[in-house]
């Protein structure tokens, strides 16, 4: 495992009883990176993210996340992760600007810093006639953006979205992107799920996951090289016709 | 600590814009209480009842006069043969009949014995039995005036107080039944449901990956319901003090003390409940179910414990509503101080720590 990767992952395993979701997976994610995690419904990439995450226990294998090891260190990791998942995740009956306190607030940031984030989110979001009203008001591609700016409020040095640009517009994804790439940019490193092969596209490197195990690991375009497709949904395509399993 | 007090800032967010909750939570004891107080009464009043007087002289004269006097009885109808008795009840306009036979008071001063017939409708055997008893101590009400007069050699005389309640009102009975009937539903279904809502919404698992301790995530949930309940126990008691004149007997302090304690109780459960729970509808199943219902027929407050089949009194001693129940009873109606009540106070203790323990232990492998 290399020092400066800010995910490093040795043969994870999660059971659920004789049924093996996530099957010996090894992948190292370097700081700073915009990572895809890829795979087709039941492929086991939400389990594998939510063992990195806390949410759930590994089986067997090793991992460390931001430097943390995963089985020692829950607590730093914590402190040292955003995450946003696949249900839209902040309160419809609080405004945004109460939203926004709630989560600093749990992340254990003063109220002085908790004002200046706001302003500055709801400057940035331009949501400056919003702010007061309750969030169940606002368009799903708002909240969508609101949810991630959220995630990254304690500014968190690796971010993971499961799927964030689920059921929202063409405009919104490209806007949502444009936030994922200027996180990067600020050394957030970004572990993104996504269904969208066109957002693979985007990633600096993609892992696909088929049946529990990754099958494919590199940038885009040489995954593309090794598959021979002409674009990532052929190589996505290709993989995920071995799979045995799925969701139903 | 600060992070504690962001969540429960936001708990009471939650709770202050929700109307049905607000509802819920401050109109169903005032409700109950006053159905219970007003409408839902099994003491009897005014009951409709008949005579059929074949004799027609003093004697059965004085008796109908008293009847009609007590504020149980109301005759309605003055029958003028047997025959007329048997539609009357069929129609349902009386509950009860009073028949004297011809020669009433002869036979009472010559023979010094007379019989009169008293006909009940029986449909509600509680009923039935209640009316037929005022109506007998009426009329021996009536026999010991004219006994007064010609004492006979020896009579046992049975005095009767009503300790407690001496008026036998219902109240009495029911004002402790519905503060736990109140409790279970604010706290347990109510906690229970905004555990799980967190779970649906997926906000919960935002909170997990958060760096917030699941037990201060716990108590946030319980802390803003529990006061609640500190403002339902004050009106619960208010209403039954101010409003139907159910007096507080006992020490108040440990009275509150104690609806304190059970509402911790019923928290631990709730919490117990959304941790098996996965949607807000099996929650409030569970809570109707597995909470609702035993303190409804379990707790002694509808019917008595004693009088059930030896399984289900086995039964009724995990409801926690029924220990409550006792121990308000002995306080608040009887006066009783912490000496008489402390082995129910320690159950309740215990069940609370054991739930507790339980659910803690439960929220935590869940996450992991």
């Amino acid at each position: 495992m290399s020092e400066d990767a800010a995910i490093s992952v040795r043969d994870l395993t999660k059971r659920f009883g004789s049924f093996t979701a996530v099957n010996a997976i090894s992948f190292e994610v370097k700081r700073g990176e915009i990572f895809g995690f890829l795979g087709a419904n039941g492929a086991g990439k939400t389990t594998a993210m939510r063992m990195l995450c806390g949410l759930s226990f590994p089986t067997s294998g090793k991992a460390t996340v931001a430097g943390y090891d995963l089985f020692r260190e829950p607590e730093q990791i914590k402190k040292s992760i955003g995450y946003m998942s696949q249900k839209f995740s902040l309160y419809e009956d609080l405004t945004v600007r109460e939203n926004i306190r709630f989560y600093g607030g749990i992340y254990g940031l003063n109220d002085k810093s908790i004002k200046s984030k706001t302003d500055e989110m709801v400057q940035a979001l331009h949501l400056e006639s919003q702010v007061d009203k309750l969030v169940k008001a606002l368009p799903l591609g708002w909240k969508q953006k609101l949810s991630f700016s959220v995630a990254m409020l304690h500014e968190p040095r690796i971010v993971f979205l499961d799927e964030p640009t689920g059921g929202v517009d063409p405009v919104t994804r490209r806007e949502f992107w444009t936030m994922i790439y200027e996180a990067a940019h600020r050394g957030t490193t970004v572990f993104v799920t996504t269904h969208y092969m066109d957002e693979a596209e985007y990633c600096d490197r993609v892992s696909i996951m088929v049946d529990g195990r990754i099958d494919a690991l590199g940038t885009p375009s040489e995954l593309k090289t090794q598959f021979v497709a002409p674009s990532m949904e052929q190589v996505f395509i290709q993989l995920a016709r071995k799979a045995k399993r799925s969701d139903n | 600590m600060k992070q504690f007090f962001f969540f429960i800032r936001k708990e009471f967010y939650h709770l202050l814009r929700d109307p049905r909750t607000m509802i819920i939570l401050f109109g169903m004891p005032l409700m109950q209480i006053l159905i219970f107080g007003f409408a839902l009464t099994n003491e009897v009043k005014n009951s409709r009842i008949a005579i059929l007087d074949n004799a027609k002289d003093a004697a059965t004269q004085s008796i109908i006069q008293q009847l009609e006097a007590s504020r149980y009885f109301d005759i309605i109808q003055v029958l003028s043969g047997n025959s007329e008795l048997e539609p009357a009840f069929q129609e349902g306009k009386i509950k009860l009949a009073v028949v004297f036979p011809a020669g009433f008071q002869q036979s009472l001063g010559h023979e010094n014995a007379a019989p009169i017939q008293i006909i009940a409708d029986a449909t509600d055997p509680n009923v039935a039995n209640t009316l037929t008893n005022y109506a007998s101590s009426i009329i021996y009400d009536y026999q010991a005036s004219i006994m007064d007069h010609a004492a006979l050699p020896m009579t046992i005389k049975t005095e009767m107080r009503m300790l407690y309640n001496p008026q036998l009102k219902g109240s009495y009975n029911f004002v402790p039944g519905v503060m736990a009937m109140v409790l279970m539903l604010v706290c347990a279904m109510m906690t229970s449901i905004s555990i799980v809502r967190e779970k649906e919404l997926g906000t919960m698992e935002i909170i997990l990956v958060s760096p917030i301790v699941p037990i201060r995530v716990i108590i946030a949930k319980m802390v803003p319901y529990f006061l609640l309940s500190a403002v339902n126990i004050g009106s619960i008691l208010m209403l039954s003090v101010f409003v139907l004149d159910v007096p507080i007997q006992g020490n108040l302090v440990l009275l509150v003390g104690e609806c304190l304690l059970f509402t911790v109780t019923v928290l631990a459960l709730g919490l117990l409940i959304s941790s098996l729970a996965d949607s807000q509808q099996v929650a409030m199943l569970i809570s109707l179910m597995g909470l609702f219902l035993p303190t409804i027929m379990l707790s002694g407050f509808m019917f008595p414990v004693e009088n059930m089949p030896i399984p289900l009194q086995v039964i009724s001693n995990i409801v926690p509503a029924k220990w409550f129940y006792y121990i308000v009873k002995n306080v608040m109606i009887k006066g009783l101080t912490f000496s008489y009540i402390w082995k129910e106070t320690l159950i309740l203790v215990g069940m609370t720590i054991f739930f507790m323990v339980v659910s803690i232990r439960k929220f935590k492998i869940r996450l992991e």
